[in-house]
Protein backbone atom coordinates (compact mmCIF):
# COMPACT_ATOMS: atom_id res chain seq x y z
CA UNK A 1 0.00 0.00 0.00
CA UNK A 2 0.95 3.57 -0.04
CA UNK A 3 2.33 3.44 3.47
CA UNK A 4 4.81 0.76 2.57
CA UNK A 5 8.31 1.80 1.68
CA UNK A 6 9.31 0.26 -1.58
CA UNK A 7 12.88 -0.21 -2.68
CA UNK A 8 13.53 0.87 -6.24
CA UNK A 9 14.02 -2.66 -7.49
CA UNK A 10 10.51 -3.82 -6.66
CA UNK A 11 7.92 -3.40 -9.37
CA UNK A 12 4.87 -1.55 -8.03
CA UNK A 13 1.48 -3.17 -8.35
CA UNK A 14 -1.80 -1.28 -8.41
CA UNK A 15 -4.79 -3.42 -7.55
CA UNK A 16 -7.93 -2.16 -9.23
CA UNK A 17 -11.20 -3.41 -7.86
CA UNK A 18 -14.82 -2.34 -7.86
CA UNK A 19 -18.29 -3.73 -8.21
CA UNK A 20 -19.57 -5.18 -11.49
CA UNK A 21 -20.35 -2.37 -13.87
CA UNK A 22 -18.83 0.29 -11.68
CA UNK A 23 -16.52 1.47 -14.42
CA UNK A 24 -13.28 -0.37 -13.63
CA UNK A 25 -12.44 -1.15 -17.21
CA UNK A 26 -13.36 2.33 -18.45
CA UNK A 27 -11.05 3.78 -15.84
CA UNK A 28 -8.31 1.32 -16.75
CA UNK A 29 -8.71 2.20 -20.42
CA UNK A 30 -8.28 5.87 -19.61
CA UNK A 31 -5.27 5.21 -17.41
CA UNK A 32 -3.58 3.08 -20.04
CA UNK A 33 -3.85 5.91 -22.55
CA UNK A 34 -1.63 8.05 -20.33
CA UNK A 35 2.10 8.10 -21.17
CA UNK A 36 2.89 7.37 -17.51
CA UNK A 37 1.26 3.99 -17.98
CA UNK A 38 2.93 3.13 -21.28
CA UNK A 39 5.12 0.53 -19.61
CA UNK A 40 2.49 -1.07 -17.44
CA UNK A 41 1.60 -4.74 -17.61
CA UNK A 42 -2.05 -5.46 -16.97
CA UNK A 43 -3.64 -8.57 -15.53
CA UNK A 44 -7.37 -8.77 -15.80
CA UNK A 45 -9.79 -11.28 -14.42
CA UNK A 46 -12.59 -11.03 -16.90
CA UNK A 47 -13.20 -9.43 -20.24
CA UNK A 48 -15.90 -6.86 -19.85
CA UNK A 49 -17.86 -5.01 -22.47
CA UNK A 50 -15.20 -2.39 -22.85
CA UNK A 51 -12.42 -3.45 -25.16
CA UNK A 52 -8.88 -2.99 -23.95
CA UNK A 53 -6.05 -2.60 -26.33
CA UNK A 54 -2.76 -2.86 -24.60
CA UNK A 55 0.35 -4.73 -25.54
CA UNK A 56 0.89 -6.22 -22.11
CA UNK A 57 -2.52 -7.55 -21.40
CA UNK A 58 -2.82 -10.92 -19.81
CA UNK A 59 -5.74 -12.78 -18.44
CA UNK A 60 -6.05 -14.57 -15.14
CA UNK A 61 -8.82 -16.58 -13.65
CA UNK A 62 -10.02 -16.72 -10.12
CA UNK A 63 -8.33 -19.45 -8.25
CA UNK A 64 -8.04 -19.18 -4.55
CA UNK A 65 -6.15 -21.95 -2.88
CA UNK A 66 -6.97 -21.72 0.78
CA UNK A 67 -5.66 -24.43 3.01
CA UNK A 68 -8.02 -24.69 5.92
CA UNK A 69 -6.55 -24.22 9.37
CA UNK A 70 -3.50 -22.70 7.79
CA UNK A 71 -2.09 -19.30 8.54
CA UNK A 72 -2.01 -16.17 6.44
CA UNK A 73 0.86 -17.35 4.29
CA UNK A 74 -1.21 -20.29 3.10
CA UNK A 75 -3.76 -18.13 1.35
CA UNK A 76 -2.16 -18.32 -2.03
CA UNK A 77 -4.11 -17.09 -4.96
CA UNK A 78 -2.70 -19.55 -7.43
CA UNK A 79 -3.21 -17.86 -10.74
CA UNK A 80 -2.30 -14.35 -9.69
CA UNK A 81 0.97 -15.76 -8.40
CA UNK A 82 1.49 -17.79 -11.56
CA UNK A 83 0.70 -14.87 -13.87
CA UNK A 84 3.05 -12.53 -12.00
CA UNK A 85 5.85 -15.06 -11.96
CA UNK A 86 5.41 -15.62 -15.67
CA UNK A 87 5.50 -11.87 -16.36
CA UNK A 88 8.62 -11.53 -14.25
CA UNK A 89 10.53 -14.31 -15.97
CA UNK A 90 9.45 -13.22 -19.44
CA UNK A 91 10.59 -9.71 -18.65
CA UNK A 92 13.98 -10.83 -17.42
CA UNK A 93 14.47 -12.98 -20.53
CA UNK A 94 13.43 -10.08 -22.75
CA UNK A 95 10.53 -12.04 -24.24
CA UNK A 96 8.06 -9.25 -23.60
CA UNK A 97 8.46 -5.46 -23.62
CA UNK A 98 9.92 -4.07 -20.42
CA UNK A 99 7.32 -3.11 -17.85
CA UNK A 100 7.80 -0.97 -14.78
CA UNK A 101 4.38 -1.37 -13.21
CA UNK A 102 1.62 -3.96 -12.98
CA UNK A 103 -2.09 -3.26 -12.74
CA UNK A 104 -4.28 -6.12 -11.56
CA UNK A 105 -7.97 -5.79 -12.19
CA UNK A 106 -9.94 -8.10 -9.94
CA UNK A 107 -13.38 -9.51 -10.65
CA UNK A 108 -16.29 -7.41 -9.55
CA UNK A 109 -17.21 -9.71 -6.73
CA UNK A 110 -13.72 -10.29 -5.46
CA UNK A 111 -12.42 -9.33 -2.09
CA UNK A 112 -9.00 -7.85 -2.95
CA UNK A 113 -7.41 -9.34 0.15
CA UNK A 114 -6.24 -12.69 -1.31
CA UNK A 115 -4.44 -10.93 -4.15
CA UNK A 116 -2.75 -8.60 -1.67
CA UNK A 117 -1.68 -11.39 0.62
CA UNK A 118 -0.34 -13.39 -2.31
CA UNK A 119 1.91 -10.58 -3.41
CA UNK A 120 3.19 -9.83 0.06
CA UNK A 121 3.58 -13.38 1.33
CA UNK A 122 4.69 -15.29 -1.74
CA UNK A 123 8.33 -16.27 -1.24
CA UNK A 124 9.30 -15.37 -4.82
CA UNK A 125 6.88 -12.58 -5.65
CA UNK A 126 7.64 -10.51 -2.62
CA UNK A 127 11.22 -10.00 -3.74
CA UNK A 128 10.15 -8.68 -7.13
CA UNK A 129 6.84 -6.89 -6.59
CA UNK A 130 5.31 -4.56 -4.03
CA UNK A 131 1.76 -3.33 -3.68
CA UNK A 132 1.59 0.36 -4.51
CA UNK A 133 -2.07 0.81 -3.66
CA UNK A 134 -5.62 -0.50 -3.94
CA UNK A 135 -7.98 1.52 -6.10
CA UNK A 136 -11.71 0.86 -5.97
CA UNK A 137 -14.35 2.24 -8.32
CA UNK A 138 -17.78 3.11 -6.96
CA UNK A 139 -20.38 4.41 -9.34
CA UNK A 140 -22.56 7.36 -8.47
CA UNK A 141 -25.65 5.69 -9.92
CA UNK A 142 -25.64 2.30 -8.18
CA UNK A 143 -22.83 2.58 -5.65
CA UNK A 144 -24.88 3.72 -2.73
CA UNK A 145 -27.36 0.87 -3.11
CA UNK A 146 -24.59 -1.70 -3.63
CA UNK A 147 -22.91 -0.57 -0.44
CA UNK A 148 -26.21 -1.05 1.37
CA UNK A 149 -26.90 -4.46 -0.05
CA UNK A 150 -23.62 -6.19 -0.79
CA UNK A 151 -20.94 -6.96 1.74
CA UNK A 152 -18.45 -7.53 -1.12
CA UNK A 153 -18.78 -3.87 -2.06
CA UNK A 154 -18.19 -2.85 1.55
CA UNK A 155 -15.07 -5.05 1.74
CA UNK A 156 -13.70 -3.52 -1.43
CA UNK A 157 -14.18 0.00 -0.12
CA UNK A 158 -12.66 -1.07 3.19
CA UNK A 159 -9.50 -2.28 1.48
CA UNK A 160 -9.09 0.80 -0.73
CA UNK A 161 -6.42 3.49 -0.59
CA UNK A 162 -8.16 5.43 -3.34
CA UNK A 163 -11.91 5.44 -4.02
CA UNK A 164 -12.77 6.59 -7.53
CA UNK A 165 -16.35 7.80 -7.90
CA UNK A 166 -17.48 7.11 -11.46
CA UNK A 167 -20.50 8.06 -13.56
CA UNK A 168 -21.06 11.34 -11.73
CA UNK A 169 -21.89 12.89 -15.11
CA UNK A 170 -24.84 10.60 -15.72
CA UNK A 171 -28.39 11.88 -15.31
CA UNK A 172 -29.24 9.11 -12.91
CA UNK A 173 -26.35 9.97 -10.60
CA UNK A 174 -27.88 10.79 -7.29
CA UNK A 175 -26.80 12.35 -4.05
CA UNK A 176 -23.07 12.46 -4.60
CA UNK A 177 -22.64 14.07 -1.17
CA UNK A 178 -24.57 11.25 0.49
CA UNK A 179 -22.41 8.69 -1.31
CA UNK A 180 -19.22 10.49 -0.33
CA UNK A 181 -20.28 10.66 3.28
CA UNK A 182 -21.14 6.97 3.27
CA UNK A 183 -17.71 6.19 1.79
CA UNK A 184 -16.03 8.37 4.39
CA UNK A 185 -17.79 6.53 7.17
CA UNK A 186 -16.79 3.14 5.78
CA UNK A 187 -13.21 4.08 5.04
CA UNK A 188 -12.19 7.48 6.36
CA UNK A 189 -8.55 6.90 5.45
CA UNK A 190 -9.11 6.46 1.71
CA UNK A 191 -8.65 9.33 -0.70
CA UNK A 192 -11.78 10.03 -2.76
CA UNK A 193 -11.50 11.21 -6.33
CA UNK A 194 -14.08 11.89 -9.03
CA UNK A 195 -13.21 9.83 -12.11
CA UNK A 196 -13.70 12.68 -14.58
CA UNK A 197 -11.45 15.01 -12.64
CA UNK A 198 -8.84 12.44 -11.80
CA UNK A 199 -5.30 12.53 -13.06
CA UNK A 200 -3.08 9.51 -13.39
CA UNK A 201 -1.14 10.66 -10.31
CA UNK A 202 -4.23 10.15 -8.21
CA UNK A 203 -4.06 6.44 -8.92
CA UNK A 204 -0.35 5.85 -9.03
CA UNK A 205 0.46 7.12 -5.60
CA UNK A 206 4.16 7.66 -5.53
CA UNK A 207 6.06 5.68 -2.95
CA UNK A 208 8.59 8.39 -2.17
CA UNK A 209 8.84 9.04 1.54
CA UNK A 210 7.72 12.66 1.39
CA UNK A 211 4.51 11.99 -0.41
CA UNK A 212 3.81 8.93 1.60
CA UNK A 213 3.93 10.88 4.82
CA UNK A 214 1.98 13.77 3.42
CA UNK A 215 -0.64 11.31 2.34
CA UNK A 216 -0.67 9.65 5.74
CA UNK A 217 -1.21 13.00 7.44
CA UNK A 218 -4.12 13.68 5.17
CA UNK A 219 -5.52 10.26 5.81
CA UNK A 220 -5.25 10.60 9.55
CA UNK A 221 -6.87 14.01 9.69
CA UNK A 222 -9.71 12.74 7.51
CA UNK A 223 -10.01 9.77 9.82
CA UNK A 224 -10.45 11.99 12.82
CA UNK A 225 -13.17 13.85 11.07
CA UNK A 226 -15.19 10.79 10.20
CA UNK A 227 -14.20 7.91 12.43
CA UNK A 228 -16.13 7.93 15.65
CA UNK A 229 -14.05 8.01 18.80
CA UNK A 230 -14.48 4.81 20.80
CA UNK A 231 -16.37 6.26 23.71
CA UNK A 232 -18.73 8.25 21.58
CA UNK A 233 -19.58 5.68 19.01
CA UNK A 234 -23.23 5.88 19.96
CA UNK A 235 -23.31 9.26 18.25
CA UNK A 236 -22.29 7.47 15.14
CA UNK A 237 -25.67 5.82 15.00
CA UNK A 238 -27.37 9.16 14.69
CA UNK A 239 -26.13 9.31 11.14
CA UNK A 240 -27.79 6.05 10.40
CA UNK A 241 -31.09 6.55 12.09
CA UNK A 242 -32.80 6.91 8.76
CA UNK A 243 -31.70 3.45 7.68
CA UNK A 244 -34.35 1.18 9.05
CA UNK A 245 -33.98 -1.89 6.91
CA UNK A 246 -31.09 -4.24 7.35
CA UNK A 247 -28.03 -3.03 5.50
CA UNK A 248 -24.94 -4.93 4.47
CA UNK A 249 -22.82 -2.34 6.21
CA UNK A 250 -25.04 -1.93 9.27
CA UNK A 251 -22.43 -3.75 11.34
CA UNK A 252 -19.47 -2.15 9.58
CA UNK A 253 -18.09 0.88 11.29
CA UNK A 254 -14.92 2.85 11.56
CA UNK A 255 -13.67 4.18 14.84
CA UNK A 256 -10.52 5.76 16.13
CA UNK A 257 -8.56 5.09 19.27
CA UNK A 258 -6.51 7.87 20.78
CA UNK A 259 -3.89 6.52 23.16
CA UNK A 260 -2.33 8.76 25.76
CA UNK A 261 0.36 6.46 27.10
CA UNK A 262 3.40 5.41 25.14
CA UNK A 263 3.11 2.08 23.39
CA UNK A 264 5.33 -0.91 23.98
CA UNK A 265 6.27 -2.20 20.53
CA UNK A 266 6.60 -5.85 21.55
CA UNK A 267 3.21 -5.78 23.26
CA UNK A 268 1.57 -3.98 20.38
CA UNK A 269 2.90 -6.49 17.87
CA UNK A 270 1.70 -9.40 19.97
CA UNK A 271 -1.72 -7.79 20.50
CA UNK A 272 -2.42 -6.92 16.88
CA UNK A 273 -1.14 -10.29 15.65
CA UNK A 274 -3.41 -12.08 18.10
CA UNK A 275 -6.38 -9.86 17.25
CA UNK A 276 -5.95 -10.40 13.52
CA UNK A 277 -5.39 -14.12 13.94
CA UNK A 278 -8.80 -14.46 15.57
CA UNK A 279 -10.78 -11.62 13.97
CA UNK A 280 -8.83 -10.64 10.84
CA UNK A 281 -11.71 -11.39 8.49
CA UNK A 282 -13.73 -8.76 10.34
CA UNK A 283 -11.03 -6.11 10.44
CA UNK A 284 -11.27 -4.50 7.00
CA UNK A 285 -8.62 -1.97 7.75
CA UNK A 286 -6.30 -0.83 10.49
CA UNK A 287 -4.19 2.25 10.11
CA UNK A 288 -2.37 4.21 12.74
CA UNK A 289 0.44 6.38 13.93
CA UNK A 290 2.13 5.20 17.10
CA UNK A 291 4.17 6.81 19.84
CA UNK A 292 6.49 3.92 20.63
CA UNK A 293 8.33 3.71 23.94
CA UNK A 294 11.97 4.53 23.34
CA UNK A 295 11.43 6.14 19.92
CA UNK A 296 11.48 9.83 19.08
CA UNK A 297 9.80 9.54 15.71
CA UNK A 298 6.37 8.04 15.09
CA UNK A 299 5.78 4.62 13.58
CA UNK A 300 2.95 4.15 11.09
CA UNK A 301 1.18 0.84 10.75
CA UNK A 302 -1.19 -0.23 8.05
CA UNK A 303 -3.11 -3.45 7.56
CA UNK A 304 -5.91 -5.01 5.54
CA UNK A 305 -7.64 -7.96 7.14
CA UNK A 306 -4.88 -10.37 8.26
CA UNK A 307 -2.22 -8.59 6.27
CA UNK A 308 -0.03 -5.98 7.96
CA UNK A 309 2.53 -4.09 5.92
CA UNK A 310 6.07 -3.44 7.16
CA UNK A 311 5.78 -0.60 9.70
CA UNK A 312 6.95 2.80 8.49
CA UNK A 313 9.37 4.85 10.59
CA UNK A 314 8.18 8.38 9.85
CA UNK A 315 10.59 11.29 9.82
CA UNK A 316 8.54 13.49 12.17
CA UNK A 317 5.24 13.87 13.94
CA UNK A 318 2.54 15.32 11.69
CA UNK A 319 1.45 17.80 14.35
CA UNK A 320 2.44 18.98 17.79
CA UNK A 321 0.21 16.58 19.62
CA UNK A 322 2.53 13.58 19.53
CA UNK A 323 -0.27 11.21 20.29
CA UNK A 324 -0.93 7.67 19.10
CA UNK A 325 -4.00 7.32 16.95
CA UNK A 326 -5.32 4.12 15.40
CA UNK A 327 -8.25 3.93 13.01
CA UNK A 328 -10.07 0.63 12.57
CA UNK A 329 -12.74 -0.37 10.09
CA UNK A 330 -14.44 -3.41 11.57
CA UNK A 331 -17.46 -5.56 10.92
CA UNK A 332 -19.38 -6.43 14.03
CA UNK A 333 -16.57 -5.99 16.55
CA UNK A 334 -17.07 -3.83 19.61
CA UNK A 335 -14.76 -0.77 19.56
CA UNK A 336 -14.79 -0.47 23.36
CA UNK A 337 -13.70 -4.09 23.71
CA UNK A 338 -10.85 -3.61 21.23
CA UNK A 339 -9.63 -0.56 23.12
CA UNK A 340 -9.89 -2.33 26.47
CA UNK A 341 -7.94 -5.28 25.07
CA UNK A 342 -5.22 -2.96 23.78
CA UNK A 343 -4.76 -1.40 27.23
CA UNK A 344 -4.64 -4.77 28.99
CA UNK A 345 -1.89 -5.92 26.60
CA UNK A 346 0.04 -2.68 26.86
CA UNK A 347 0.00 -2.83 30.65
CA UNK A 348 0.92 -6.50 30.66
CA UNK A 349 3.93 -5.91 28.42
CA UNK A 350 5.08 -2.99 30.56
CA UNK A 351 4.85 -5.25 33.58
CA UNK A 352 6.44 -8.33 32.03
CA UNK A 353 9.16 -6.49 30.16
CA UNK A 354 9.68 -3.91 32.87
CA UNK A 355 9.69 -0.68 30.92
CA UNK A 356 9.58 2.56 32.82
CA UNK A 357 6.18 4.15 32.97
CA UNK A 358 7.46 7.66 33.46
CA UNK A 359 5.94 8.94 30.29
CA UNK A 360 2.56 7.31 30.80
CA UNK A 361 1.22 10.32 32.56
CA UNK A 362 2.12 12.69 29.81
CA UNK A 363 -0.99 14.44 28.58
CA UNK A 364 -1.53 15.63 25.06
CA UNK A 365 -1.15 19.37 24.57
CA UNK B 1 8.33 -23.63 6.84
CA UNK B 2 4.89 -23.43 8.30
CA UNK B 3 3.99 -26.85 9.68
CA UNK B 4 0.31 -26.11 9.12
CA UNK B 5 0.54 -25.49 5.42
CA UNK B 6 3.96 -26.61 4.25
CA UNK B 7 4.66 -23.36 2.41
CA UNK B 8 8.35 -22.52 2.45
CA UNK B 9 9.76 -19.15 3.22
CA UNK B 10 6.97 -17.50 5.16
CA UNK B 11 9.05 -16.93 8.24
CA UNK B 12 8.95 -13.15 8.13
CA UNK B 13 6.42 -11.08 9.99
CA UNK B 14 5.63 -7.38 10.15
CA UNK B 15 6.76 -7.22 13.78
CA UNK B 16 10.28 -8.14 12.70
CA UNK B 17 10.35 -6.79 9.17
CA UNK B 18 13.53 -6.87 7.13
CA UNK B 19 15.52 -3.69 7.81
CA UNK B 20 15.18 -1.33 4.85
CA UNK B 21 15.21 2.46 4.63
CA UNK B 22 12.00 3.83 6.12
CA UNK B 23 10.93 0.56 7.73
CA UNK B 24 10.55 0.40 11.49
CA UNK B 25 12.03 -2.80 12.82
CA UNK B 26 14.17 -4.09 15.65
CA UNK B 27 15.50 -6.71 13.29
CA UNK B 28 18.64 -4.64 12.70
CA UNK B 29 21.79 -5.98 14.32
CA UNK B 30 22.39 -9.14 16.26
CA UNK B 31 22.04 -7.55 19.68
CA UNK B 32 18.74 -5.82 18.91
CA UNK B 33 17.38 -8.89 17.23
CA UNK B 34 18.26 -11.12 20.17
CA UNK B 35 16.87 -8.68 22.73
CA UNK B 36 13.59 -8.29 20.88
CA UNK B 37 13.28 -12.04 20.34
CA UNK B 38 13.81 -12.63 24.06
CA UNK B 39 11.16 -10.02 24.91
CA UNK B 40 8.68 -11.59 22.55
CA UNK B 41 9.20 -15.01 24.10
CA UNK B 42 8.76 -13.57 27.59
CA UNK B 43 5.54 -11.82 26.64
CA UNK B 44 4.21 -14.79 24.67
CA UNK B 45 4.73 -16.98 27.74
CA UNK B 46 2.77 -14.52 29.88
CA UNK B 47 -0.09 -14.83 27.38
CA UNK B 48 0.17 -18.61 27.05
CA UNK B 49 0.31 -19.17 30.80
CA UNK B 50 -3.47 -19.04 31.16
CA UNK B 51 -3.75 -22.19 29.06
CA UNK B 52 -0.66 -23.77 30.62
CA UNK B 53 1.34 -23.69 27.41
CA UNK B 54 4.99 -22.70 27.12
CA UNK B 55 7.07 -21.47 24.25
CA UNK B 56 10.85 -21.54 23.94
CA UNK B 57 13.31 -20.77 21.24
CA UNK B 58 14.87 -23.83 19.71
CA UNK B 59 18.39 -23.73 18.27
CA UNK B 60 17.97 -20.05 17.49
CA UNK B 61 15.99 -20.76 14.36
CA UNK B 62 12.67 -22.20 15.48
CA UNK B 63 10.18 -22.15 18.31
CA UNK B 64 8.87 -25.05 20.28
CA UNK B 65 5.47 -24.85 21.89
CA UNK B 66 4.75 -27.38 24.60
CA UNK B 67 1.69 -28.43 26.55
CA UNK B 68 1.59 -29.63 30.19
CA UNK B 69 1.15 -33.18 28.93
CA UNK B 70 4.39 -32.99 27.00
CA UNK B 71 3.00 -32.48 23.51
CA UNK B 72 5.15 -30.23 21.38
CA UNK B 73 4.90 -28.37 18.10
CA UNK B 74 7.80 -26.78 16.29
CA UNK B 75 7.54 -23.83 13.91
CA UNK B 76 9.84 -21.24 12.42
CA UNK B 77 7.96 -17.99 12.85
CA UNK B 78 6.11 -16.39 15.71
CA UNK B 79 3.51 -15.55 13.08
CA UNK B 80 2.38 -19.14 13.52
CA UNK B 81 2.18 -19.06 17.29
CA UNK B 82 -1.54 -18.43 17.65
CA UNK B 83 -2.75 -20.84 14.96
CA UNK B 84 -0.42 -23.47 16.48
CA UNK B 85 -1.56 -22.76 20.05
CA UNK B 86 -5.20 -22.97 18.96
CA UNK B 87 -4.58 -26.23 17.09
CA UNK B 88 -2.82 -27.68 20.13
CA UNK B 89 -5.48 -26.76 22.69
CA UNK B 90 -8.49 -26.95 20.39
CA UNK B 91 -9.58 -23.59 21.79
CA UNK B 92 -9.50 -20.01 20.57
CA UNK B 93 -6.98 -17.52 21.88
CA UNK B 94 -9.21 -14.47 21.68
CA UNK B 95 -7.79 -11.13 22.86
CA UNK B 96 -11.35 -9.77 22.98
CA UNK B 97 -12.60 -12.51 25.32
CA UNK B 98 -13.45 -10.83 28.67
CA UNK B 99 -12.36 -13.90 30.69
CA UNK B 100 -9.02 -14.01 28.94
CA UNK B 101 -8.52 -10.29 29.57
CA UNK B 102 -9.44 -10.77 33.24
CA UNK B 103 -6.82 -13.46 33.59
CA UNK B 104 -4.22 -11.22 31.97
CA UNK B 105 -5.09 -8.43 34.39
CA UNK B 106 -4.50 -10.76 37.32
CA UNK B 107 -1.29 -12.23 35.99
Amino acid sequence: MTAEPRPADLTPINVLTGFLGSGKTTLLQRLLADPAMANAAVLINEFGEVGLDHHLLDRIDDNVVLLKSGCLCCTVRGEVAEALQKLHSQRSRGEIPWFDRVVIETTGLADPFPALSTIQSHPVLRSHFAIANVVVTVDAVNGSRQLDERLEAVRQVGAADVVVITKTDMDEATGSDTLREKLSRLNPAARQVIAQQARVDDFLVDASVGRREEWLREALSASEQFAAPVHHHHHHHHHEEGDHHHHAHASVRSFSMVIEERIDWTGFGMWLTMLLNRHGDRVFRVKGILDIEGEERPVAIHGVQRLVHPPVHMSAWPDRRRQSRIVFIVDGLDPARIEESFHVFNRLSEKVLGHSRTSSFRKAG
Amino acid sequence: MCSLCGVLGCDDHWTSAIARPGVYTRNTDRLNRRREAANRIKLANALLESRRLKIAEWQGTSYVLSSPTGRTRIFESLAHLWPEAEAMTGRDFDPLDPDFLDRLRQS
